[in-house]
């Protein structure tokens, strides 16, 4: 019934840009996907990308902080690139600090974060 | 009650997961219609997103009524959250971080509490919760 | 008497004589020691004068009424271009008060004429106070636009380097002051897409809790949007307050002085340093 947020593919990457106002049951749909994706896929990393997000309350931060437990469980790593200031001092208003989860200022920098984990894991013997 | 002046209302039923955004959107007109910072917008808007999920997870469906508000030269945006749930037993624990009755962070209500600037809660076992809370434009 | 006849009779009093105007704007002039034109001024009691006498006719004497909204009105007006003018909120009140010795009680007055005297000084008196509460509050409005633009040019964020911004505070920190820094930091952090941030308080005298939990808010904050900050120049006495507050920075990385910090962050960044002065500071 609800819209579902699209997943993009960039080679060894999911891509996801969260561009409207997310319902809740869209959040949790969200992160059954991705898990699902990162599976069939088998990507290094994830990015979401929430520039476009004007909050972020527990639901979603929950879910952020979830789907970067799980992806490191299927040996990917997530990174939250994008979060507006308002947001970050609103979340830390509400006591979330979103423990475990890597952020980035933009999707750039995300991505090159991803890639510098990736050269650090292949570089180990 | 608070002792302000009400210059707007708008009532927003909250029966489903569709409600509960549209009674963030709600608010945030109402706090850029105010003149609310963008960072005291985030945060009222993050603490209606809360309520209004609270009402209709743990209240089973309700309304929220968005005001904007007037008192002592001040304006603001006043929000309440109403349902006819269960209502909440210990209101203390309830305000704690980290309690929960349903599987939540339990950042819901005491979370709300440190985005506002007021904030009232009434519950009563059986008859339900009412949650009011105003964020004044600083 | 009824009130009916006293509004009625006052009406009557106020409309006698041309004189009783002029009276009031002498006595009003005296007060206010020639700052404003005694043109100006002539204006303003001539139409405070005439509004009054019309809400008198027509609404009697309560002042709160719909009667009354011009008489109000212009009361708003005239308190707030005192406050604006920097008069006292005495020198304020007394235009209105001054109205009372205009139809002051003499030794022929009736015992109407005094009844409706009283009922006048008691209007006057909710007049003047209403003058007073207005003019309060066009000072604050005028106090806290004042302080919001000391705000912006309190609060200025450099870029230091490429990659690194910093904000060095100067004076006295209170929560609001720190409030708007942050802001201000954490957006700069987007729009020059600086990894890296700088709290230097060198020049900040003294620290709160309140102001410590903001700087710790805003550490926190930036590392959610995935940006580092180090703090640095905390003085000895703060280092003290702090910590006998039970302030705990954690694992944020403070540095003594601006220059260690940057060359603290530009070594992490990996980036170009700049020549380290023969010091044993450049650590590599």
């Amino acid at each position: 019934m609800s819209d579902r947020v699209p997943i993009l593919r960039i080679g060894q990457v999911l891509l996801v840009s969260i561009q409207i106002d997310l319902e809740d049951q869209t959040v949790l749909d969200l992160q059954d996907d991705l898990a699902e994706r990162i599976v069939a896929t088998g990507a290094g990393g994830v990015v979401i990308d929430i520039t476009a997000l004007e909050i972020v309350d527990s639901f979603v931060g929950r879910m952020l902080a979830n789907t970067a437990a799980i992806s490191r469980m299927l040996d990917a790593e997530t990174v939250v690139v994008g979060m507006r200031p308002a947001v970050a001092i609103t979340l830390v208003e509400l006591g979330l600090s979103l423990g475990g989860v890597r952020t980035a200022l933009t999707l750039d920098k995300g991505l090159a974060l991803l890639e510098r984990d990736r050269t650090a894991r292949t570089a180990r013997p | 009650m608070t002792g302000h002046e009400v210059e707007q209302e708008e009532t927003v039923p909250i029966t489903s997961n569709d409600d509960v955004v549209r009674a963030r959107q709600t608010v945030r007109t109402y706090a850029q219609q105010c003149g609310l910072s963008l960072v005291d917008q985030t945060k009222l808007v993050t603490a209606a997103s809360e309520l209004a999920r609270n009402t209709l997870v743990y209240g089973g469906g309700g309304r929220m009524r968005c005001a904007a508000v007037r008192r002592a030269g001040r304006v603001g945006v006043h929000a309440v959250f109403e349902d006819r749930g269960p209502g909440i037993p210990d209101l203390d624990l309830a305000l704690t971080d980290g309690w929960t009755s349903g599987g939540g962070l339990g950042l819901g209500l005491s979370g709300a509490r440190r985005l506002v600037d007021d904030f009232d809660l009434h519950s009563e076992p059986a008859t339900g919760t009412r949650v009011s809370v105003t964020k004044w434009k600083r | 008497m009824a009130v009916e006849h006293a509004s009625e009779r006052l009406v009557e009093l106020l409309s006698r004589d041309d004189a009783l105007q002029d009276q009031w704007v002498d006595a009003v002039a005296a007060t206010l020691g020639g700052r404003i034109s005694r043109a100006e001024l002539e204006r303003e009691l001539t139409d405070l004068y005439q509004a009054l006498t019309q809400a008198l006719g027509k609404g009697g004497l309560d002042w709160r009424g719909e009667d009354y909204s011009e008489v109000r009105a212009l009361l708003v007006e005239m308190s707030r271009t005192r406050a604006r003018h920097g008069f006292t909120p005495t020198e304020t009140a007394v235009s209105v008060f001054a109205c009372k010795d205009v139809l002051a009680p003499t030794t022929d007055s009736t015992a109407e004429d005094i009844t409706a005297y009283l009922q006048l000084t008691r209007l006057l008196d909710a007049l003047g106070l209403f003058t007073i509460e207005t003019y309060a509050r066009a000072r604050e409005e005028i106090i806290s636009a004042q302080a919001e633009q000391l705000l912006e040019l309190s609060t200025p964020v450099v870029k230091l380097w490429e990659g690194v911004v910093a904000v060095p505070l100067v004076g006295t920190l209170d929560s609001a002051r720190t409030q708007v820094v942050m802001e201000k930091l954490l957006q700069s952090l987007v729009d020059s897409e600086s990894e890296h941030a700088i709290i230097d308080i060198t020049g900040v005298p003294a620290v709160d809790t309140e102001v410590a939990q903001h700087l710790l808010k805003t550490v926190v904050a930036a590392r959610l949007m995935g940006a580092e900050c180090t703090i640095s120049g905390i003085r000895p006495q703060i280092a003290q307050t702090l910590v006998a507050l039970g302030v705990q920075f954690g694992d944020i990385v403070t540095k003594a002085t601006l220059a260690d910090a940057l060359r603290h962050v530009l070594h992490r960044s990996g980036a170009q340093q700049p020549a380290a002065p023969s010091t044993a500071g450049g650590d590599r």
